[in-house]
């Protein structure tokens, strides 16, 4: 399967995809597309009426509401991990957004544009809360159960050593296997990315018994990505994501977004279109952030509605955060 | 009861090989039954509107969550409004297999001709739209039952038709037309089907000029047709060897020309030994249709994946709950499907030589 991805992808980076005026397509045949997870806790899962919900959803929607001022104007094309680039690059979606770590090589050698990053996530531990432990440096001759094959393991191996602690590693085959020896009782940890465990404690017998330690041991920046070759089109993606974070930052949410419009802050003014014409510099109008903002909501909405205390996930903002509260979410001004 | 304690001894306990087979049988039966019965029925859950009703010490299957999800496992991301379109599609498949299939219903040639002619045209204009006032659905909307049944259909009715033409082809005395068939059967079959997908959903659309972009589902049923299809020609060629070279020849005496001997006398008698082969590659390409998910398309097995991640739902028996719910559809399905062909069978009396 990898090497036919592989060839695939070789193959199509040959053919070097013209994709310029990608705005100007999707204008023409009036919806976005965008390519998302089968299905992932808090990035993408469909609901139970069919409709496509989650953080890299809800991505794809804000730059639909840029572009057409209507963010049900997206067509989601559930993407098979071993697929998703050479879909992107066949052209079936205009976007990626598909909680895809970015890495060097996948940048550099895919032919595909990483635009930034919508989700900091990386390898943690989740412990019975009944162990009171409230740090990984705690984990000192723990029994940490994971899946075998994967980076996960090699992963957990460097921490330990790093911290000169004693650990024993049970691997198994499925994710549902080691789950549920982790559920018996056979290990004291879980191991995997963060955002993964949270999905795994829903799957626990009794999810309120578990924790997520703090500490983050590994670097899986998720992020959409774009065909190489198009800078315009680039350029609007990340400025859309760059847009939620700053509307964040300035304290602007779908509820007030009316209201500061009328703001005397020239850095509000400047997101929701009333001075300068940076708009009209990506190809839209100049209400764009507006049109997001008002009707998506801001990175934390966003974060809050898919991942949050309101959800059965509960996951913490963490990383996650504004640059100003301790996390890593930092856009470049809009000026 | 002595008869029923004899005949158990006289066969279920003759020899010590067979009482140790017999008692690890109803051992192996009585250790592995009662615990599914007592986790899916017993200990389930039947009604709720969130996880919180699936989670706990004690709580066997979630079937609530089946029900959360009944719309979608059945007509996939099809709009809800237009719903009923699908409705009547496979209200038109149900009647009108049963009309081929109900011994006591008249006109089968009728009811043959429709399917053939009229239905696929009927739901394809209704599953489709974009004509007559109806609202198109891009395929892209299509998932769940509705798809692995288009999936599944499509792709045994154009893979048989296709599959005897080719059958045909390799036994044919014009090199060509031998050459073409016998390539075209061993270069498919030396393909594994995920490649095949994988190719027409992400590769052709690269070799092809874009005025000849087409809808990623139709290429994979292409894709799924002539792949079926050289399986196919190999089970029809297994039966056309089985009838006496003295058939042809004596339909040849009688002045038949090619496709009249084919017809009238060898296909029918070839064909009807040929049903168990048949019937056995459609339980499989019935099966073998949730391979579409590599590609991206949520079939039945793929929408109750992703079900499986919704965090409303997310619970230890939601994922064990689901693929059982997963099972018994197939299971129904293979197994009427392997019903129909025992009947077709004794009807036409297969058991006989030639």
């Amino acid at each position: 399967m990898r090497v036919l991805a592989l060839a695939a992808l070789m193959f199509a980076f040959g053919m070097a995809v013209a994709s310029a005026g990608t705005l100007e397509q999707v204008k023409a045949r009036g919806y976005l597309g965008c390519g998302v997870n089968e299905g992932t806790p808090g990035f993408s899962t469909p609901d139970a009426k069919g409709n496509w919900t989650g953080l890299d959803v809800d991505y794809c929607r804000g730059i639909a509401a840029a572009i057409f001022n209507d963010k049900t104007k997206v067509r989601f094309t559930p993407t098979a991990s071993q697929e998703r680039f050479a879909a992107l690059q066949a052209g079936q979606f205009e976007v990626l957004s598909r909680n895809t770590t970015w890495t060097m090589d996948r940048d550099v050698s895919l032919g595909l544009e990483f635009i930034g990053v919508d989700f900091y996530d990386g390898q943690g531990f989740m412990v019975p809360k009944k162990l009171g432990i409230k740090s990984a440096l705690e984990l000192n001759n723990a029994v940490v159960c994971t899946q075998t094959g994967t980076t996960t393991e090699l992963n957990a191996a460097d921490f330990f050593r790093t911290h000169k602690m004693k650990y024993k590693i049970l691997v198994y085959q499925k994710e549902a296997e080691y789950l549920a020896a982790y559920d018996m009782g056979r290990c004291d940890a879980d191991t995997t990315d963060k955002s993964g465990l949270y999905g795994d404690r829903l799957r626990l017998k009794n999810p309120e018994d578990h924790v997520v330690l703090p500490e983050t041991i590994s670097k899986e920046p998720l992020g959409p990505s774009v065909r190489q070759g198009d800078p315009r089109w680039a350029d609007l993606c990340r400025w859309v994501l760059f847009a939620l974070i700053n509307a964040e930052e300035l304290g602007i949410t779908s509820k007030n977004a009316d209201a500061m419009r009328n703001s005397p802050s020239p850095e509000i003014r400047r997101l929701l279109g009333k001075e300068g014409a940076f708009g009209r510099s990506l190809g839209l109008t100049d209400d764009w952030a507006y049109r997001i903002i008002k009707q998506v909501g801001n990175y934390g909405e966003i974060f809050e509605r898919n991942f949050g205390m309101q959800t059965p996930l509960k996951i913490e903002r963490g990383l996650n955060n504004l640059w100003t509260k301790g996390g890593l979410m930092y856009a470049p001004p809009i000026r | 009861m002595t008869t029923a304690l004899r005949w158990t001894r006289a066969n279920l306990f003759s020899t010590p090989g067979n009482a140790v087979l017999t008692s690890s049988i109803v051992l192996l039966f009585v250790w592995a039954v009662p615990p599914v019965i007592d986790w899916a029925f017993l200990r389930a859950v039947w009604t709720g509107t969130s996880r919180d009703a699936c989670v706990g010490a004690d709580v066997g299957a979630c079937w609530p969550y089946i029900w959360a999800r009944a719309g979608q496992i059945i007509y996939g991301f099809y709009p809800d409004g237009e719903r009923w379109r699908v409705d009547i599609v496979y209200a038109l498949g149900i009647a009108g297999t049963l009309w081929l299939t109900l011994p006591n219903i008249p006109r089968k040639w009728l009811g043959a001709a429709l399917m053939i002619f009229a239905f696929p045209v009927a739901a394809y204009v209704l599953l489709l739209g974009g004509v007559f006032g109806l609202e198109a659905v891009p395929t892209l909307h299509w998932g769940g039952l509705l798809l692995t049944l288009v999936v599944a259909v499509v792709g045994i009715a154009a893979s048989l038709p296709l599959g005897i033409l080719l059958a045909l082809g390799r036994r044919s005395e014009l090199p060509v037309i031998r050459w073409f068939s016998v390539t075209f059967i061993e270069v498919w079959r030396g393909v594994p089907m995920i490649t095949v997908l994988f190719m027409a959903a992400n590769m052709l659309p690269l070799f092809l000029p874009e005025s000849l972009d087409t809808d990623k589902l139709f290429r994979a049923l292409v894709a799924i047709a002539i792949f079926n299809a050289a399986y196919m020609a190999e089970v029809v060629r297994g039966g056309l060897q089985a009838i006496p070279r003295g058939q042809e020849e004596a339909a040849k005496a009688l002045g038949l020309g090619y496709w009249r001997r084919m017809t009238f006398v060898v296909l029918p008698q070839a064909l009807k030994i040929s049903i168990p082969g048949l019937v056995n590659n459609m339980v499989s390409m019935l099966k073998d249709t949730s391979l579409i998910s590599v590609i991206g398309f949520l079939d039945l097995l793929g929408v109750i994946q992703a079900g499986n991640t919704d965090p409303e739902w997310a619970s230890p028996n939601t994922a064990l709950t689901g693929y059982l719910f997963l099972a018994i559809i197939y299971w129904a399905a293979c197994f009427s499907l392997s019903r129909y062909s025992a009947r077709l069978e004794r009807n036409l009396n297969v058991g006989a030589r030639p």
